[in-house]
């Protein structure tokens, strides 16, 4: 006997509802877990204080400075370079051995392990150019780790806009640049924005990276300049999760949830732009 | 009509990189302030040849163009030829309307200010002249600053007829601008056509053999990459000389 085909359709969209579960519900567990346990710790002496009695007490200050400081400092480097590489690729590049060479490197690049960029950038940037570990050398090896992110995301946002426009603009007068500036990258923008904030954001989260290039175990002062090193939020949740004796649960929760709050709002923001943005869309 | 020569193309060839070659040896004068029909089968080169003068396939990846073309006696392929000054001079609308992501009065701003022109005086006054001239003024005068994408498409169409009258070109270069518009739209088109021909010299690939036959001063029949015949219109689509031409403009085939 042969099962009906409503049934296998049902059956069909039943796994595939349970497949987004098993997404959704996850996330769901983990962001109300952290929530949970952690909403305790959150007071205003917690954001805007220096740690106390060997991290025990007191805020966590230093280390939200420090994560701003280097998601910005990442943004400053990896932002003009990345969308540079993919106007670059998208706009001007042909289609020859060379940047075929590059979009190979720019996959194998997002490929390699966050840790590997740490001791590259401890390599590099701290002893080679003698920067020391401090934010400049992180903010530099975060920016080498988040630029295949850009890239990519900025020559998709710019080939999704059609050709016709790059077509009529130069048949009006424009040169290819002209025609980026004025007719393409304006439609990419909202693309390459949500790339950009989705790329800042794991630069913000990770802990390989910075952790042999700016981290500072404890250091309850805010940095004076680029060459000062940091505390960081992902370092610090680590450090007092595994490294430090009798730390309070609390404080590691509350120290997770403010992360966790940190980064997910930058994932909020480019929903937004990414929404607003198509809403105005005129193709 | 004029007999004033303004493109002369002699012996263009267009291969692609593929070894394809849309265009063959093909030899043709254009003269100013006519209107000349480049008309055939579909795929048969037009649109290529079209595209030569004003140096659009240059875009082609791998494209290489033999044979000369002459603008007023300047070859248009020389080296050291400014290629967004000859656009200027030679604009081009397509088949399909395609308007800037921008507001109506940026699109027909937009080749203007790229060429420097910082004037608001003098923009205004080349956007309310080319919306006339293009039959669309009375129309939309009162929401230029609407969207463009915010018209029909009848509209989007003399929109792009306007936008590459605003920069007062030489040559006007249209490509079956017509194929996508309803009868009346179509009308409102080719009468503008007539108009403009007095100040501009008009090639057209037209979307039809009736509308060829209707516009022409002179016509060229382009049959798989060559030129078979050309002529004054009135000759060409009553008296053709070529049995392919008389075949093609009496229907029998195409």
């Amino acid at each position: 006997m042969r099962v009906p085909r409503q049934v296998v359709q049902r059956l069909g969209f039943a796994l595939l509802a349970l497949a987004a579960a098993g997404v959704v519900i996850p996330i769901l567990f983990i962001v109300s877990y952290i929530f949970y346990q952690g909403i305790g710790a959150i007071s205003l002496e917690f954001l805007t204080e220096m740690p106390r009695q060997g991290m025990r007490e007191g805020g966590i200050l230093p280390a939200i400075v420090g994560t701003v400081l280097l998601t910005l400092g990442t943004g400053i480097v990896a932002v003009p370079v990345g969308v540079g590489a993919g106007i670059y690729l998208a706009e001007y590049a042909r289609d020859t051995a060379l940047t075929r060479a590059i979009r190979l490197a720019i996959i194998n690049l997002a490929g390699i392990p966050s840790v590997v960029y740490g001791l590259f950038g401890l390599g590099l940037f701290v002893l080679f150019l003698g920067f020391g570990t401090s934010i400049l050398a992180g903010s530099l090896t975060l920016a080498i780790m988040t630029l295949p992110v850009i890239i990519s995301t900025s020559e998709e946002a710019l080939r999704a806009v059609p050709i016709a426009f790059r077509t009529v603009s130069i048949s009006l007068g424009a040169t290819r640049w002209q025609t980026t500036r004025r007719v393409v990258l304006p439609q990419a923008l909202p693309g390459i924005l949500t790339g950009v904030i989705l790329g800042l954001e794991r630069a913000a989260g990770e802990t390989a990276p910075i952790l042999f290039t700016v981290a500072a175990f404890f250091l309850p002062r805010l940095p004076g300049s680029i060459f000062d090193q940091t505390m960081a939020l992902p370092y610090h949740l680590f450090v007092i999760s595994t490294q430090v004796p009798g730390m309070p649960l609390r404080i590691q929760y509350g120290t997770a949830l403010v992360l966790l709050v940190f980064v997910l709002s930058m994932n909020l923001l480019a929903t937004l732009i990414r929404s607003y943005y198509r809403r105005r869309r005129q193709w | 009509m004029s007999d004033q020569p303004k493109f002369v193309i002699e012996h263009l060839s267009v291969t692609y990189e593929d070894g394809t070659e849309p265009l063959r040896d093909v030899s043709l004068t254009i003269y100013a302030n006519e209107i000349t029909v480049l008309f055939g089968p579909a795929g048969g080169g037009k649109s290529t040849l079209l595209r030569t003068l004003n140096r659009l396939n240059d875009l082609v990846d791998g494209v290489r163009i033999e044979g000369r073309v002459l603008l007023d006696g300047q070859d248009i392929y020389a080296p050291g030829v400014d290629v967004t000054a000859l656009r200027r001079r030679v604009g081009m609308v397509f088949a399909v309307p395609v308007v800037l992501p921008m507001s109506i009065r940026q699109n027909l701003t937009y080749g203007l200010e790229l060429a420097g022109v910082r004037d608001r005086a003098r923009l205004e006054a080349a956007v309310e002249r080319s919306l006339k001239q293009a039959a669309l003024w009375d129309e939309i005068k009162d929401r230029l600053d609407d969207p463009a994408t915010a018209l029909s498409g009848g509209q989007q169409q003399r929109l792009c007829l306007a936008r590459v009258l605003a920069l007062e070109p030489e040559v006007i270069l249209l490509d079956e601008p017509t194929s996508g518009l309803d009868p009346i739209s179509t009308a409102k088109v080719e009468g503008s056509l007539q108009e403009l021909k007095r100040d501009y010299t008009i090639v057209i690939v037209p979307h039809s053999i009736q509308q060829a036959a209707r516009i022409a001063d002179r016509a060229a029949f382009i049959l798989q990459g060559e030129l078979i015949e050309h002529g004054l219109g009135r000759e060409l689509f009553t008296r053709p000389k070529d049995k392919r031409t008389e075949d093609y403009v009496t229907g029998r085939f195409g």
